[in-house]
């Protein structure tokens, strides 16, 4: 477990290249920073200066090597290395609210980006104009789309949206791929279709009530496609199974709000949120439960060091009580908020390792198996 | 000398409300709950039986309806239930709570904390710390971001 602290302002988003040598991430302002690991050290090799608003979501597509940016400006922008420098092409996204998250689909020939314009833009390469087109997706959705995942067929897209939902569309486009074999989700598929809808007045919850709900933060599938996981900001967790539409698992938690979510096997996946460490959660295909797995993060060093008179009169006059413990500040790794979780190696079926960036400026790397080491009685199925 | 001369009417202006996709919440008025049956827990208060009577209060909770005036009578019996147990007798009340029992007597203590009377502050504090023990910080946030309220 090694924490990076790249700087003091909070990262907003992040994204690894195709070996994971170089990380680009937002700082907070308008650019984007890429830097290149030597060692254990990291230095900045480019700044990617193009938007006009905080850069809220950056995506490193592994294959063909291309960064996509979005940012409260409302613009896009899709990087390309030439020789040593990054040269942007702008996409027309045609919103006029801030984008909030993007994502390269699997086969990197789309991409789509979530809004506060209540829409998706779903946007491929027209060859013959040599310009990026983006198409919408508007219906349902009520409010800002928070979060997006691809379905590993390059099709489905899940969308969390602050109108409590989470949602599966397809974003099927018929000039840059062929029609898709059917899923468990569904098997008709034209642009823009709902094939799932979470919430009350959609599939009825089935552990929780799922009435009420929060905004949804984070959406993941799991590596096959056929499980959907998202966290919602009413402390709650919940798994969906394509095709058994009436089951909903959900777990509300004893934690904040978890911002992010991740699967690291088929089963299991870890969650991060405004509690400052990662939380892991095992879901249970055939009973159709998730439980709470437990905390991931570095043990705690309790220092035994007796506790003067000056310093129980300082407690008492600061917080109310003389006790021992002194929490100077969170024993976790992260000092503030996680906002973004990324697996590293492994893939979201075997993960071995994966990443967490938060408000703090700091980047923290977990590994699986030291974690599985060190923490006794945690068992990743 | 800095003063903006010009006209801010502007800005009490809401943009959304000209919106004609505006988010409008539909609340169904299904499965209306009535509350709790005051008489069968005034009977089971006298007598002491206050877990039944607890029990009793906190199901069938009035959420869907937008009548306030359920509500309030709802809110009024629960709180009766609650300035009514001995403090020892809490925890386990709680302890018998399932996941979502626990969510909602936070709603229900929160809601108690609203409006406070001689002496019901110090009681609901003492239901507040045991139901906190169990449920913790997210059955707080739940009742922070619940749209369906008590």
């Amino acid at each position: 477990m090694s924490y990076h602290s790249f700087l003091l302002e909070p990262i907003s988003c992040h994204s690894w290249n195709k070996d994971r040598t170089q990380i680009a991430l937002c700082p907070n302002n308008h650019d984007v920073h890429i830097y290149k690991k030597d060692g254990t050290k990291w230095t900045k090799i480019h700044e990617l200066k193009e938007h006009n608003g905080q850069v809220t979501g950056i995506d490193w597509a592994p294959e063909s090597n291309r960064i996509v940016t979005c940012g409260t400006d409302r613009n896009a922008y899709v990087w390309s290395l030439k020789g040593e420098v990054w040269k942007p092409t702008l996409v027309i996204l045609r919103i006029n609210r801030a984008a909030r998250c993007v994502s390269w689909s699997p086969k990197e020939n789309k991409f789509a980006v979530g809004s506060g314009s209540r829409l998706i833009s779903i946007c491929y390469f027209e060859q013959e104009n040599d310009w990026w087109v983006c198409k919408h997706i508007k219906k349902p959705i009520r409010s800002t789309v928070l979060s997006l995942d691809w379905h590993p067929n390059n099709v489905l897209l899940a969308a969390g949206s602050c109108d409590f939902k989470c949602r599966v569309f397809s974003a099927y486009i018929k000039e840059v791929e062929e029609k898709p074999g059917p899923t468990v989700w569904g098997s008709k598929m034209p642009f823009g279709e709902v094939l799932f809808e979470s919430g009350p007045s959609g599939v009825s919850g089935g552990a929780g009530d799922g009435a009420g709900g929060g905004w949804v933060h984070g959406v993941c599938f799991s590596h096959s496609g056929n499980r959907l996981a998202w966290t919602s900001h009413d402390s709650t967790v919940a798994i969906a199974e394509g095709g058994k539409t009436s089951t909903i698992s959900s777990l509300s938690s004893e934690t904040l709000p978890l911002l992010c979510v991740s699967f690291i096997t088929e089963n299991s996946l870890v969650a991060a949120g405004h509690d400052c460490y990662p939380v892991l959660f095992v879901y249970d295909g055939t009973k159709g439960s998730v439980t709470f797995g437990g905390k991931l993060d570095v043990p705690k060093q309790t220092s035994q060091r007796g506790i003067s008179a000056r310093e129980r009169f300082q407690n008492l006059d600061r917080r109310a009580t003389s006790s021992e413990t002194t929490e100077q500040g969170l024993e976790s790794l992260h000092k503030n908020s996680i906002s973004q979780i990324s697996v590293l190696e492994g893939g979201k079926s075997k993960c071995s390792t994966f990443c967490t960036t938060g408000m703090d400026g700091g980047m923290v790397t977990w590994d699986v198996k030291s974690l599985e080491s060190a923490l006794k009685d945690l068992k990743i199925v | 000398m800095a003063k903006n001369t010009l006209s801010s009417r502007f800005r009490k202006l809401d943009i959304d409300e000209f919106d004609e996709n505006k988010f409008v919440d539909d609340h169904d008025e299904a499965v209306d709950n009535q509350g709790p049956d005051a008489t069968e827990i005034d009977n089971l208060i006298r007598i002491g039986d206050t877990m039944t009577a607890f029990q009793l209060a906190l199901r069938n909770p009035p959420l869907n309806t937008k009548n306030p005036a359920i509500k309030e009578r709802a809110l009024a019996i629960v709180l009766r239930v609650l300035t009514s147990f001995k403090s020892s007798d809490i925890e386990p009340a709680v302890k018998s709570l399932d996941r979502s029992g626990v969510d909602l007597l936070m709603k229900y203590i929160y809601r108690g904390f609203e409006k406070p009377s001689d002496n019901s502050s110090a009681i609901l504090l003492q239901w507040h710390e045991k139901a906190f023990a169990v449920g913790g910080l997210g059955s707080i946030v739940r009742v922070l971001t619940a749209r369906k309220t008590v």
